[in-house]
């Protein structure tokens, strides 16, 4: 085959050089991409390198949840009031875990519970972090919590993504009155009260939930949609600016002058290099998202009991603090769970903003 | 004379200015390029210049379909390219390339040089990927770059190294004419002299057209074998090379020409220079009449006409083409 | 000429560094040189040469971090401009030396009218109220060639073009009659018809004033018209220094002849090759141990490439001004240019 295409001309001639063998040696002189130079950088920050090992611990814990010998989320063991922590060092753990006492799951997470279950038997801790008034273990509800909140913003977060930088590249690339048109129609969006859009359709799910749940959808499938539909707005006009920026740029034009079609240049060239906005604004929706579900939990529109999330977390925790008696676990723990996440959140999110800044390009 | 490939007609390229609305209507236009016709001829190199502003930019945009021409033709072998779709346009890219003028901004930072070159033939799929690959390294050792950083990204490389990747790019799809917009002109002047013969090898190894685009009157000397003068959106002389920087028709070419500073102490401290009054009228509200006749030092020989009437640009003695009333 | 009685500025062994992660960029290294009253000095180089970076210290300038100006001495008017507080450096930046920079559409503050921008000069340097400074912000105006001063002081920056913003810019600069005017690519953002206006109202404002200019620029035609004598920096190195007609008849660093040989020209032979610098600029961060331009030049021996050449007086004998060149092989370059002279038929 490359008989047909090398036939000699003169004018590709290299003057007697193996093309193949060249291109050997190119292997060996490997650039520097500006991702792998954006992620050298991001690992000489220190606090945004700790906040990205904290938060794939968080998430490690969290996803693995079944794997941990935790006590049941929704295991209820009815008395008076919440029971304080008992610390590891005084109690380690006990067994008597309940393997009934969770709520339906999928696939993977029963295999893991199985797994548990070989490896620890009835075994589980103590409850480090003490118990809620109805008597469940505050450390296993924050870990399967977490589950929730997370899932949703990164659902939510996927869903911005997706849609906003779509529509706001296609706005900004095909431009005169298509953009004029999809960017007001972004205007109207947002005039829109959101949480009231949320709490409205929330009800009408909870309402109609029979029915969803005999067509096969989750009531918190549509949650993760719903929100994902409100955090794409401002995505796509970030990107859209982006991309007016980009549009006129002479490799832009160079692509035109290829012949490179619109989806070309819109994928090939304008995305990969909106992308790093894209990257520092997700790290800045994803801490929005879980804060607005924690938000619409804690109005009781969201995540239903029995299943939890920290929103639900924190609302209960509320019910807890009276002057009579302080159940401060209740209210430190998963305020400090949400406090790490939030904070390591922003810090990664200013030291990816700084690592793929181009002006900052080869510096510390 | 040899073969014409391309022929430009009346080239006009307004531009909508002022609020678009939803309802499209712009307030006014400017008037970017107005009335403009070349021809290039294969393996020839003509040279387009003029301080900003002129049109010289958009012109080569135009013709090469980046903007859509007002009005006019841009004809590529008789084929008609001035009203195509982008589809149409396709098969007509092979055949005319172009150059730019940032080595910074022509080429897309997150590829690598590799996939820079390659992209063009993926697009009119030709070759294989391997053969692809193989035309990249013959492309880069035909631009003078070390063929062995295939792999390496656009900001490893220096602006004049730059320069040549975008050169490569453009000889990808090994073209008949090459639109060069401004291309040395970011460039230092040792690193510039190594782009003007590199350019000038090419042009004999491809047998390459150019449509030169440059504000530097002396680079054009050195590349184009015919120069065209434009000046607020029109051409204003075209003429050979020699014929033009030695005995120039047009009195805005004399001014150009004259304003341009020697490096020679000796010459620079000797010669007269015609220093143009005022600043270049705006291509939102151009002066009536001849655009140029406000700065014209020659405008009181010819009178009232200058402000009055248009000229146009046609042949005259020598086979020169100059648009001054002074020439009639 | 080493008469130092008319020395304005006298620059000694100035070096700045930039600490950058990829190791300490040494953007001027060990630069001496002085500025006689009333003349124009050339100060040419290419992108990186550390011409601006120069010019930039020269008045305290330099970002810190990353810059550091690591030694030197500014002298001027007797004191050294480097160890001022920053409060009499004020006193001296646009009052005694003024600078103009190369885009006249960023040094202009697009809020405030030309008025306000000029009187400030002068309420700053001068105490003068806004109504005092009014009829000198408009001489001074006139001055430049601008056609009706009393409108374009009430104008903003962006009502003005680009040449017209310069001029402005000038009249600024000249507002408290400096000794010293740095210019810093004041043209290169114009057109060719615009930089020849400006360049002759630089030359005959000049001669008005008396204001000795250093001129940063990278277009040897500027140089050649404007300037007295030229500093060819490369580098963060002077490489050659020598009066304008000297330089121009006859380089004798390698890199100043590639740089004059590589110049379109608008006159003679157009039709061969261009002379060409082989080689990339380098690298400011790994500069080679010796000459930083010996891998790029013909002339190199192999001391070339371990020992750094010191600049030092050359002998020349048609000589109009001292000579001094950092070149070892600077008298075999003399006598390349001397050999090609008369081909060239000569240029007057």
């Amino acid at each position: 085959m490359s008989d047909e295409t090398n036939k000699p001309d003169k004018r590709w001639d290299l003057g007697g050089r193996d093309l193949e063998v060249l291109l050997e040696e190119a292997k060996q002189y490997k650039g520097e991409s500006l991702w792998s130079d954006a992620w050298r950088r991001l690992k000489r920050n220190r606090s945004a390198f700790w906040s990205l090992i904290i938060l794939g611990v968080i998430l490690g814990v969290s996803m693995l949840a079944p794997l941990w010998p935790l006590a049941s989320p929704m295991a209820l063991d009815l008395q008076l009031e919440p029971q304080p922590p008992v610390a590891p060092w005084v109690e380690f753990g006990r067994t008597g875990w309940d393997s009934t006492g969770y709520w339906e799951l999928g696939a993977i997470d029963s295999a893991l519970l199985k797994v548990r279950e070989n490896l620890f038997g009835d075994w589980q801790f103590e409850r480090w972090m003490g118990t809620d008034s109805k008597g469940r273990d505050v450390m296993s509800r924050i870990v399967w919590g977490s589950r929730i909140s997370i899932q949703v913003s990164i659902v939510a977060t996927l869903c911005s993504l997706l849609i906003g930088v779509t529509y706001g590249a296609l706005a900004g690339l095909l431009g005169g009155r298509v953009d004029n048109a999809m960017m007001r129609i972004v205007d109207i969006l947002y005039s829109i009260p959101f949480i009231f859009l949320v709490i409205f359709v929330l009800t009408l799910i909870t309402e109609m939930k029979t029915e969803l749940e005999d067509a096969g959808i989750e009531t918190l499938d549509v949650f993760y949609l719903l929100l994902g539909l409100i955090y794409w707005l401002t995505m796509a006009r970030v990107v859209r600016g982006q991309v007016l920026a980009l549009k006129n740029s002479e490799f832009i034009e160079a692509a035109r002058v290829m012949g490179a079609s619109t989806w070309r240049i819109l994928f090939g060239h304008i995305v990969p290099n909106v992308l790093s906005i894209v990257i520092v604004y997700l790290t800045l929706t994803i801490p929005a998202v879980m804060l607005f579900e924690a938000f619409i939990s804690f109005l009781g529109l969201g995540v239903q009991a029995p299943k939890v999330s920290w929103g639900l977390l924190a609302s209960d925790s509320v019910e807890a603090i009276n002057p009579v008696h302080s159940y401060w676990w209740l209210v430190s723990w998963i305020a400090g769970a949400m406090g790490v996440t939030l904070l390591a959140l922003n810090i990664l999110g200013d030291g990816v903003r700084d690592a793929l800044d181009p002006k900052l390009r080869g510096k510390d | 004379m040899t073969e014409t490939l391309l022929e430009v007609k009346n080239l006009a390229k307004h531009f909508p200015i002022g609020s678009v609305g939803l309802t499209g209507r712009p307030d006014h236009f400017l008037r970017a390029v107005d009335d403009v016709s070349f021809d290039l001829h294969r393996g020839e190199s003509l040279g387009l210049v003029g301080e900003s502003g002129c049109g010289k930019s958009t012109t080569a945009r135009a013709v090469i379909g980046l903007h859509k021409p007002t009005a006019g033709s841009v004809k590529l072998e008789g084929q008609e390219l001035a009203h195509l779709s982008a589809r149409q346009w396709l098969p007509y890219r092979r055949r005319m390339q172009m150059i730019f003028q940032d080595p910074y901004a022509s080429l897309d930072p997150r590829q690598t040089v590799g996939s820079i070159l390659k992209e063009p033939l993926t697009i009119h799929k030709i070759g294989k990927p391997r053969d692809r690959r193989l035309r990249a390294l013959a492309l880069l050792d035909a631009v003078g770059l070390n063929p062995r950083y295939l792999n390496r990204y656009p900001h490893e490389f220096s602006g004049g190294q730059r320069q040549r990747i975008g050169i490569a790019r453009a000889l990808a799809l090994e073209p008949d004419i090459l639109i060069c917009d401004e291309p040395v002109s970011a460039l230092d002047v040792s690193i510039q002299a190594q782009v003007i013969n590199l350019l000038k090898e090419l042009q004999e190894r491809f047998n390459l057209a150019y449509l030169f685009i440059a504000h530097d009157l002396a680079v054009v000397r050195h590349l184009c074998s015919r120069v065209a003068v434009m000046y607020l959106g029109r051409v204003v002389e075209v003429a050979e090379r020699d014929q033009l920087f030695e005995n120039p028709a047009h009195p805005y070419t004399r001014a150009l020409l004259s304003a341009v500073p020697h490096a020679d102490p000796a010459v620079e401290a000797g010669r007269e220079r015609i220093v143009l009054e005022g600043d270049v009228p705006s291509p939102h509200n151009p002066p009536s009449g001849c655009s140029f006749h406000p700065r014209c030092p020659e405008r009181d020989r010819v009178g009232a006409r200058c402000s009055s009437e248009a000229p146009t640009l046609i042949e005259r003695d020598g086979g020169r083409f100059a648009a001054c009333h002074l020439e009639d | 000429m080493g008469d130092s009685e008319n020395r304005v500025l006298e620059v000694k062994d100035l070096s700045v560094r930039f600490d950058t992660h990829q190791g300490t960029v040494r953007a001027v290294d060990g630069v001496s040189f002085y500025i006689e009253e009333g003349e124009t000095l050339g100060l040419v180089g290419e992108s990186g040469s550390g011409k601006s970076v120069t010019n930039l210290a020269l008045l305290g300038l330099i970002p810190n971090p990353p810059g550091v100006i690591d030694s030197g001495q500014v002298l001027f008017d007797g004191k050294d401009l480097l160890k001022l507080s920053i409060h009499e450096m004020r006193k001296i930046r646009g009052n005694r030396i003024s600078m103009i920079f190369q885009d006249p559409m960023t040094s202009l503050n697009p809020l405030l009218t030309i008025e306000q921008q000029l009187a400030e000069v002068l309420e700053i340097h001068r105490g003068m109220s806004r109504r005092e400074a009014r009829p000198l912000c408009a001489k001074g105006l006139g001055e430049v060639g601008i056609p009706s001063p009393e409108k374009c002081l009430d104008s903003y920056p962006h009502e003005l073009s680009g040449g017209m913003r310069q001029r402005v810019m000038i009249a600024m600069a000249l507002l408290c009659d400096p000794k010293i005017l740095l210019a810093d690519e004041p043209t290169t953002a114009l057109d060719v018809t615009i930089q020849a206006q400006i360049l002759e109202l630089m030359a005959k404002l000049q001669k008005d004033h008396g204001t000795a200019i250093m001129l940063v620029t990278h277009d040897m035609g500027v140089v050649a018209g404007q300037a007295d004598r030229v500093n060819v920096m490369y580098a963060g190195r002077l490489a050659e220094t020598a009066s304008t007609k000297d330089l121009f008849d006859r380089p004798m660093h390698p890199y100043s002849k590639g740089l004059l040989e590589s110049v379109p020209r608008l006159f003679g032979d157009a039709s061969g090759e261009l002379f060409s610098v082989p080689g990339q600029p380098p690298d400011l961060a790994s500069l080679p141990a010796g000459c930083a331009f010996a891998p790029r030049c013909s002339y190199a021996v192999d001391a070339c490439t371990n020992t750094r050449p010191e600049l030092t007086v050359q002998i020349d004998a048609n000589a109009t001004s001292e000579r001094l060149v950092a070149c070892t092989e600077a008298a075999r370059v003399l006598a390349a240019d001397l050999a090609a002279e008369p081909a060239d038929g000569g240029a007057s």
